[in-house]
Order: structure tokens, then C-alpha cells, then sequence
């Protein structure tokens, strides 16, 4: 049904190498999110997957077949931008209308895909407006609307909840969690915001740099990151690294330990430090110390503690839950 | 503290205001002495220049010479067609161009963009001779066709630079989206992307509409016939080199204000309209 595959997919911009070469098989029905910094050539892999950018180099096929030459509405996608992209002088009914239209849709098909379309995402009373007279989270509705009247072998989500605020966001993320629950459809999703993947992949693709650093689902790569630059994108705060030799472990170049695996103790621990900030969420402490062996390090403890800036606190590492890396970056287990 | 700073922005205000005022005056008055003046003997023209008509002095032979003259209606018409035409192909090829310069990529995409902007730099009458002889081998001298084809060339190079501008801001997602949706890139263009620049396009028919209307050179050079005479050329019959019929004058360069009056008021309604597209409909 919605298989992608890419082979070999290179992009340069002039001198500037924005894809190393990319492979990465996606299987039907699969939620897959690009994750990565800005510039890490996530959006630009989503656009040639869209057929938007040619690849350099490379090959892109969707359910086994190569579309690497085949405009993008011949290819089987829909796609949901940042920026909603709505057309300005339709209304949601017509925006949602247009692709079928110049696919030579029968009329009451469009109708009864609009009817479900809508019926599923609560847009029945907007489809006489215009995109300049809804809020931000109907149009993104909308523009999801739009993807899913298409009927598509494969949606493309290109960081669609970065301009909604954040309430808006957990409820739009939920949405899209239903409805790739609902319709089964594959997903690729760009973000930058290590939450809504971490909350809706199956699969996680981390990119850096133009290539593909991991794959894999959540839990694999929190658990178990392939190198330093996964298991610091992963995981917030960040995770903590501190070079071996100063913390005292033979065997590696650095090590890491995520802020909430660290137990905190006033009297004694594997390395002291001085609490520079205390945060206090309620649910969470998040602890700032500054250590003179080690550097500044970030612990995370759940509920509420009494520490303030200015104690002398002691951190150790929970059993089983330090990372050793090479000095190349990669992970020993 | 409330009542001086309401008095500091009256103050203000009232400066912008005076400075606003004076320029206007500064610009009209002009186009007002030629409208007084229509309206007056050929004795009062020069007696009293500045003084409005009065019941003595209002005379509308000036207007009545010009209409009697029977060609001018034809000079009016060919000036309008002369504009139109041109207008029409500036704004068409210049957004087409701009869109293309903006949208995509392709070898000495810059260096076309910048021998385009040359142009505004290099006044097109330094290619007078050139043209004249084009024209003549071309078999294009007395027809409208010398005169658009110039206007058009004179018109492209500050059209496609300010569109080019505003078709870059255009959002990448919509034009991705209507390729995803399977509209074409003459449709992507019409229906998507020139809605959005209707201010910038009102702009430019503003700037290219104005000299095309007023000049005088090429339509002496290229197109002196009778047929093709424009109304700035036509007036010309009335400045003679000893004695120059004022009344006739005065009262064609009215004439000649109205038309062009209306276009512009056409293009400043779009331009209006360009901007609160999304806010109020």
C-alpha cells in the first residue's frame, strides 16, 4: 500500500552537501519521524521524498514503485506544511476540494471525502470560511483536511505544529496520533522537537549533518543511542557528559549520564558539586551543580525536594545507567 | 502628563500635517495653473496668469478648438491603446519573468536578474538611432506596434525588479502545496501567486503607466502619422514657432489629465484591495 524506500538520496546546493547519502526503508502503515538540528537536511529529504527537490543523487520509491521522476501529485502524497499553505482565496471547502479536482474526481466523491474529512477532524461548520477567518489550530486542521481527502499512500508532515502555541499543540499532536490510529496510513514527519517524536513515532530517524546518526524506535534510542550526538538529542535535559579520565572511568573517552539518573544525596556520592540553580516544577527538581572534579552537571529528581542554590550535593550514578562512549563518539556497551 | 503628551503628538501631528500640506500644494499647483487657465481668455492667460476665472475672463475656446480639431478623440484613443498595451505586456512578461528569476533555478539565473536591472540604469532614448533603424527594417514605423514594443522594453527591467522582490516573499508552502495538488505551474502563477502581489503589480502600473502616457519623443519618432498620432504629439499643432495657441494647449493637457486620472485610481483601488484581501474577506 504506502512502502517507501530510499536509496543512495543525495542533495548538494551548489558546493554545499545537504545529503550525505541517504537509505532508509519505511514499511507500510509505519509512523516515521525525522528528527535532527536546523540544517541537518531533514526538510530537505521530505521535500525530495515529495518530489518538491530533485535528489542529486539517489532513488525514491513508493510503494515499490519509482517515482524519482514523477511529479508530486502523481506520486500518491499529500503533505501538511509549517505554515498551514492554505489558499488564501478558497474556502475550506474548496482548499480541501482542489487536488481531487485536478485529479478528475467525480463530484460526489469529493463530496463524501470532504463529508468524512471534515466529519473527522470537527470542520463541518468552517467549510464556507476562508483561511484568513480561522485561528491558527482550525487552519492546520484544514491543511490536514486537505492531505487526508487525498486519500494518500503517504503523508507528509513538515514540522506542522512549530507555529501553534503550546496548548495547541499537545491537542494537535493527539490528533494526528488518532488519526494515524484511525486511517493506518504511513506517516513521515519532520520535527525539530524531540517530544512530538518521541510521542508519536514507531520509527525515529535522528539526522546530523546530512546523514542518518540512528533508526530506530523511541525507547532504542533513549536506551540505547548509537553515539554521544543521539544520546545528547535525546533525553531533555540534555544528557550529562563528562570527559572519563576526570570522572574516573577507564576504558572510554567520555561518559554520559541522563539528569535522571542521578541520585542525590547531601553526605556522599561519586562526585560532589555546589547547586549553582534549583528549579522547582512540582512533578520534577531539576538540580544545576558545579562540580569541581567533573564540571557542570544536571539532575533531574522527580517531585519535590528541599535543595537550594548554594548546598553541597553529592550525585551518583544509578545502577547500569552510564554510557560510555569512544573518542570517535560511539557508543560501548 | 497625560494633557502634554496629547500636546506633544498634536504638535507632531500638526507638523506632519503642514509638511504634507505644502508638498501637495507644491505638486498641484501646477497641474491647477493648467486648469485655471484652460478656462480663460488668451488675454487673461497673460495678464493675470495666477487669477482664477471670473465672469469677464471664462472662456472655453481652448476646449472647443481642441474638439473642433476632429483628429484629437483619435489621439486620445491611440494614447489609451499605446498605454494599455504596453501596460498589459510590462505586467505580464515582467511578472512571468519575475516569477521565474524568483522561483527557479537554473545557470546564470543571477546574471539574467542582473542584466534585467541594468536596463533601469540605461535610459532607453541612448538607443534612439538603433531603434528608428530597427523599426524602418522591421516595416514597424506608424504603427502602434513601434510604440508598445519600446514601452514595453522601457517598462520590463523596474517591473521585473520590484516583483521579482515581492514574489520572493511568497510562501514556499503554498506554491508546494499547489504542486502537490497537481496544478500546474501557469496555474501556480495566475492563481496563487499573482493574488499575492496585486499590490506590488498595482505599483508598478502606477510607475510604468505615467511616462508612457506623457512622452512625446518616441511618438514623434517612431509613429508622426496622422493614424497613429498620440495626444501629446497632437497637442503639438498648437505650438507654433512664432505663436503657440495657449487656449488649445492648456485645455488638451487637460483633457489628457482625465484618462490617465482614472487608470490610476483603478490601480489604486487594487492596490488597496491587494492588502486587505485576507483581512476582510
Amino acid at each position: 500500500m504506502g512502502s517507501l524506500k530510499l536509496t543512495g538520496i543525495r542533495k548538494s546546493f551548489g558546493a554545499v552537501d545537504v545529503l550525505k547519502g541517504i537509505d532508509l526503508e519505511v514499511a507500510d502503515g509505519e509512523f516515521v519521524i525525522f528528527v535532527g538540528p536546523s540544517g541537518c537536511g531533514k526538510s530537505t529529504l521530505l521535500r525530495i521524498i515529495a518530489g518538491l527537490e530533485d535528489a542529486s543523487d539517489g532513488r525514491v520509491e513508493i510503494d515499490g514503485r519509482d517515482v524519482s521522476a514523477v511529479p508530486p501529485a502523481k506520486r500518491g502524497i499529500a503533505m501538511v506544511f509549517q505554515t498551514y499553505a492554505l489558499y488564501p482565496h478558497l474556502t475550506v471547502r474548496d482548499n480541501m476540494a482542489l487536488g481531487l479536482k485536478q485529479a478528475g474526481a467525480a463530484k460526489d466523491t469529493i463530496a463524501s471525502q470532504i463529508e468524512m474529512a471534515s466529519a473527522m477532524l470537527s470542520l463541518e461548520e468552517y467549510l464556507q470560511r476562508r483561511p484568513a477567518e480561522l485561528s491558527g489550530g482550525q487552519r492546520q486542521r484544514v491543511a490536514i483536511g486537505r492531505a487526508i481527502v487525498r486519500d494518500p499512500e503517504l503523508f507528509l508532515f513538515d514540522e506542522p505544529l512549530s507555529n501553534l502555541d503550546a496548548a495547541l499543540r499537545v491537542n494537535t499532536r493527539l490528533e494526528i496520533a488518532r488519526l494515524h490510529r484511525e486511517i493506518r496510513s504511513t506517516m513521515v514527519y519532520v520535527t525539530h522537537d524531540q517530544v512530538e517524536a518521541m510521542t508519536l513515532a514507531d520509527r525515529i530517524v535522528v539526522l546530523n549533518g546530512g546523514i542518518i546518526e540512528q533508526v530506530g524506535s523511541p525507547m532504542e534510542l533513549y536506551n540505547k543511542p548509537a553515539n554521544r550526538f543521539v544520546a545528547g538529542f535525546i533525553g531533555s535535559p540534555q544528557m550529562n557528559f563528562l570527559e572519563a579520565e576526570r570522572a574516573g572511568e577507564p576504558g572510554c573517552a567520555s561518559v554520559g549520564v541522563r539528569p535522571e539518573h542521578f541520585s542525590v544525596s547531601r553526605d556522599g556520592g561519586r562526585w560532589s558539586g555546589e547547586a549553582v540553580h534549583v528549579e522547582h516544577l512540582g512533578a520534577d527538581t531539576i538540580l544545576y551543580l558545579d562540580s569541581k572534579e567533573v564540571g557542570t552537571l544536571t539532575a533531574r529528581l522527580f517531585g519535590e525536594h528541599a535543595f537550594t542554590a548554594g548546598d553541597t550535593l553529592h550525585v551518583t550514578p544509578l545502577e547500569g545507567q552510564l554510557y560510555r562512549f569512544d573518542a570517535d563518539g560511539r557508543t560501548l556497551f | 502628563m497625560a494633557f502634554s503628551r496629547a500636546r506633544r503628538n498634536l504638535i507632531a501631528e500638526l507638523g506632519a500635517h503642514a509638511i504634507l500640506l505644502t508638498f501637495t500644494v507644491i505638486a498641484l499647483f501646477p497641474v491647477l495653473l493648467v486648469l485655471i487657465n484652460s478656462l480663460k481668455t488668451k488675454k487673461a492667460i497673460f495678464r493675470a496668469p495666477l487669477a482664477p476665472p471670473d465672469a469677464e475672463t471664462f472662456d472655453l475656446i481652448g476646449y472647443a478648438t481642441v474638439l473642433a480639431q476632429g483628429n484629437f478623440p483619435f489621439y486620445f484613443w491611440n494614447s489609451l491603446f499605446v498605454t494599455l498595451g504596453s501596460l498589459f505586456l510590462v505586467l505580464l512578461l515582467g511578472a512571468m519573468a519575475a516569477f521565474a528569476l524568483s522561483e527557479y533555478r537554473f545557470p546564470f539565473n543571477r546574471f539574467v536578474a542582473l542584466y534585467m536591472a541594468l536596463g533601469i540604469m540605461v535610459p532607453i532614448r541612448l538607443g534612439t538611432v538603433g531603434i528608428l533603424n530597427l523599426m524602418v527594417a522591421t516595416g514597424l514605423v506608424n504603427t502602434h506596434w513601434a510604440l508598445i514594443l519600446v514601452y514595453t522594453a522601457q517598462g520590463l527591467p523596474l517591473s521585473i525588479f520590484i516583483l521579482s522582490e515581492f514574489m520572493a516573499v511568497v510562501s514556499k508552502d503554498l506554491k508546494a502545496a499547489g504542486r502537490i495538488d497537481g496544478l500546474s505551474e501557469y496555474a501556480i502563477f495566475f492563481r496563487l501567486v499573482l493574488p499575492l502581489v496585486r499590490p506590488a503589480m498595482a505599483t508598478v502600473a502606477v510607475f510604468t503607466m505615467i511616462p508612457i502616457w506623457n512622452d512625446l519623443w518616441f511618438p514623434l519618432i517612431l509613429a508622426p502619422a496622422e493614424e497613429t498620432k498620440t495626444l501629446t504629439l497632437g497637442a503639438q499643432v498648437f505650438v507654433g514657432q512664432f505663436v503657440s495657441n495657449w487656449n488649445a494647449i492648456l485645455a488638451a493637457m487637460a483633457l489628457a489629465i482625465i484618462p490617465v486620472l482614472i487608470l490610476y485610481l483603478i490601480f489604486s483601488r487594487q492596490l488597496i484591495r491587494g492588502i486587505t484581501a485576507g483581512a476582510v474577506k
